[in-house]
C-alpha cells in the first residue's frame, strides 16, 4: 500500500480537491471580511490590499453582534449546565439503583430520541405564552435542556452501568452520604462521557435558529443565528459588513473545533457510531 | 434507610422527569390533539374530528401546496443520497486505506458540520449572487459561460443548488460514519481475502459492503429525517414562501407558514398546521422505526 503508485497519487488528488472545496469558501469568506465592498467586487479572489478591521468594528458595535453573542453564550451555557446536571443525576439513579419502573422510565426518556420536538412548536408556543416566558432567554434554555435529556441519559446511563458494583457499596459502608457518593466518586469517573454529552449538545444549541425565531421578538434578546437574519436584512448591500458578520459568527466555533477536533468528531457522531 | 433511599431516588430523578414531561411529552401529545380541533387564530374551538385533515387533502389550495412541498422533500432526500452519501462512501473508502495525511483530512472534511446552517446558507447566498457572486465569476473565468446563471433565482436550479449547499455542510458526517464502519471490519478478513488474491472490487463487494450495512442504514435513516426536517436553509437563503414560485417550498416552510402566518396575508391556520405536523410525524416515525428494526435484526444475525 505504501508504494508510490499512480493509485497513491490519484487518491491524494481526490482528497486534496475535496479539502480545497471545504477550505476555499471559508477562506474567501474570511478574506472578504477585511476588504471594502468595492474591493470584494473588483478582486474577489485576491488578498486584501489593506488588512482593515473596520468591518468587524462596525458589525460588533452598530449591528449589535456583541449582544447577540452574549445571548448565545448565556443560552448555550445555561441549557448545557442544566441538561448535564439533571441528565447526570437521572442517569445515576437509572444506572445504579434498582427500583420498580426503572426500565420503563429509561425507555420513556429514550423515546425522546425519536420524537421530532419541532413538530410540537404550536403547543410549545402556547405553553411558553401561558408561562409568560415568550421573548425571554428562559424559553430557549428550558426547551434546549429538555430536548437534550434523552441523548444525555442514553450516553450517561450506559457509562454508569459499566462502573464496578462494589464502588458505591464500599463508600456507603464507610458512611459517605448519597450526594457525596454521586459528586465525589461517580461523576469524576464518567468525565469522558460528560465531555461527549456536552459537545453533542452545545453545537446544535449554539447553531439553532428555529426556536429563537419562534420565541424571541426583541432585538436585544436575539441569539447569534437569529440576529444574523436581522443583520442581513439591514446590511444587504454592504457586502464587506456581511462577510465580516459571517466570519465573526463562524470564528468561535471554528477555533473551538480546531482545538478539540477529535472530541468534536467523536461527540457529534456519537449517535451514529458505536463504541 | 429504605425511606431515605426512596427520597434520594426522587431527588435524583424528579428534575429531569419534570423538565422532560413539561417541555417534551406534554407538547407532543398536545400537537397530536390540536389537529383534531377547530381553531380561530390561536384560540381553540370545538372538537372537529378529522375535518382539518379533510381540508388539508381536499380544499384548494392545500392539496396542491402539500403535494408540491412533499415532492421537494423527496427530491432533496434522493439527491442527497445520490450526491452527498455516495461521495461520502467514496471518500471513506479512500481514507480507510490510511493515505498520507488521513488525520488532517478527517479534521478538514468534518469542519463544515460544526458551522451553523445560517452561516453556511448566507455565505453561499453571497457567493451565488447572480451579479457579484464569485461562483459565476469563477465559471466565466474558467470559460464555462454557459453555466453562468442565477442559480438560486431560476426555478429549475434553485432546489438542486440548495441541496448542494446542504451537502457541502454535511458531507463530512456520513464520511466519518462510513469510515468508522469500514475501520470496524476486522483486518484479518481483508488480509485473508487479499492474500488469496481477491481483486479489490471483490473485497469491497463481498466483505466491506455487507459489514457496512448498519452504517448505511443509520445514514439513510438520518438523511431521510434530515430531508423532511428541512427549514433553515430554504428559509434564510430563499424566504418563507419557498421562492422562486414555490420551487424551494418544503413541508417545514408550509408548516411554519400555517402555524405562524403567511408572508403576504398574515393568515394563520393552526388546524392545517397541526395536521401537517401530524403527517410529518407519522412519516418520520415510520422511517426511523423501520431503520431501527432493520438494525436490530442485523445485529442478531451477525451477533
Amino acid at each position: 500500500m505504501t508504494r508510490r503508485s499512480p493509485w497513491t497519487i490519484a487518491i491524494q488528488a481526490v482528497l486534496i480537491i475535496n479539502a480545497a472545496m471545504v477550505l476555499v469558501p471559508v477562506l474567501l469568506m474570511a478574506l472578504s471580511a477585511f476588504k471594502s465592498t468595492r474591493e470584494i467586487f473588483q478582486s474577489p479572489f485576491g488578498l486584501p490590499a489593506v488588512w482593515s478591521l473596520e468591518n468587524f468594528h462596525k458589525v460588533w458595535i452598530e449591528a449589535r453582534f456583541g449582544d447577540y453573542f452574549q445571548n448565545s453564550v448565556i443560552v448555550t451555557g445555561g441549557s448545557a449546565a442544566i441538561l448535564v446536571a439533571f441528565g447526570a443525576m437521572a442517569s445515576y439513579a437509572l444506572g445504579r439503583f434498582q427500583f420498580r419502573g426503572n426500565d420503563l422510565l429509561y425507555v420513556y426518556f429514550l423515546s425522546g430520541l425519536l420524537l421530532p420536538i419541532r413538530l410540537a412548536i404550536i403547543p410549545l408556543f402556547i405553553l411558553m405564552r401561558n408561562l409568560n416566558l415568550l421573548d425571554s432567554l428562559w424559553s430557549l434554555i428550558l426547551i434546549y435542556a429538555a430536548s437534550g435529556l434523552p441523548s444525555a441519559i442514553f450516553i450517561l446511563t450506559g457509562f454508569f452501568r459499566t462502573l464496578p458494583a462494589d464502588l458505591d457499596s464500599a463508600a456507603r459502608i464507610d458512611g459517605a452520604g448519597e450526594w457525596s457518593i454521586f459528586t465525589r466518586i461517580m461523576l469524576p469517573l464518567v468525565r469522558p462521557a460528560l465531555v461527549i454529552v456536552t459537545i453533542y449538545n452545545i453545537i446544535p444549541i449554539w447553531n439553532d435558529f428555529f426556536f429563537p425565531l419562534v420565541f424571541i421578538k426583541s432585538d436585544r434578546l436575539k441569539t447569534l443565528p437569529l440576529g444574523m437574519t436581522t443583520f442581513f436584512g439591514q446590511y444587504y448591500t454592504d457586502y464587506a459588513a456581511l462577510f465580516a458578520g459571517l466570519t465573526l459568527a463562524a470564528l468561535p466555533v471554528i477555533a473551538l473545533y480546531v482545538a478539540l477536533s477529535q472530541h468534536f468528531i467523536r461527540g457529534l457522531t456519537a449517535g451514529a457510531v458505536k463504541g | 434507610m429504605q425511606a431515605s433511599r426512596r427520597l434520594w431516588l426522587v431527588i435524583f430523578l424528579a428534575p429531569a422527569t419534570a423538565l422532560f414531561a413539561t417541555f417534551i411529552t406534554y407538547p407532543i401529545f398536545s400537537a397530536l390533539a390540536y389537529s383534531l380541533y377547530a381553531w380561530e387564530g390561536i384560540g381553540r374551538r370545538g372538537f372537529a374530528g378529522l375535518a382539518n385533515f379533510v381540508r388539508l387533502f381536499q380544499t384548494f389550495p392545500y392539496p396542491r401546496l402539500l403535494g408540491n412541498a412533499f415532492l421537494h422533500n423527496v427530491i432533496v432526500f434522493v439527491l442527497t443520497m445520490l450526491i452527498q452519501n455516495i461521495v461520502a462512501l467514496g471518500l471513506a473508502l479512500l481514507l480507510a486505506r490510511g493515505p498520507w495525511g488521513t488525520r488532517v483530512y478527517r479534521v478538514i472534511f468534518f469542519l463544515p458540520v460544526t458551522l451553523s446552517l445560517i452561516i453556511v446558507g448566507f455565505m453561499w447566498a453571497l457567493f451565488l449572487n447572480p451579479v457579484f457572486g464569485i461562483v459565476n465569476k469563477a465559471l466565466a473565468a474558467a470559460g464555462a459561460d454557459w453555466l453562468v446563471r442565477p442559480w438560486l433565482g431560476d426555478p429549475s436550479t434553485a432546489l438542486v443548488t440548495l441541496t448542494l449547499i446542504n451537502a457541502w455542510r454535511w458531507l463530512g458526517f456520513p464520511t466519518l460514519v462510513f469510515l468508522a464502519g469500514i475501520n470496524a471490519v476486522p483486518d484479518e478478513y481483508l488480509e485473508a481475502a487479499r492474500i488469496d488474491g481477491a481483486p479489490e472490487w471483490d473485497v469491497m463487494r463481498r466483505i466491506i459492503f455487507p459489514l457496512l450495512a448498519p452504517s448505511v442504514t443509520i445514514i439513510v435513516t438520518l438523511t431521510f429525517i434530515g430531508s423532511f426536517n428541512w427549514f433553515e436553509l430554504p428559509y434564510v437563503v430563499q424566504g418563507l414562501s419557498g421562492p422562486p414560485n414555490r420551487a424551494t417550498d418544503v413541508l417545514g416552510l408550509m408548516f411554519y407558514r400555517s402555524a405562524f402566518g403567511e408572508v403576504d396575508t398574515g393568515l394563520q391556520d393552526i388546524g392545517i398546521g397541526s395536521s401537517i405536523a401530524v403527517m410529518m410525524f407519522i412519516v418520520m416515525a415510520t422511517v426511523s422505526t423501520l431503520g431501527a428494526l432493520y438494525l436490530r435484526r442485523r445485529e442478531v444475525e451477525l451477533g
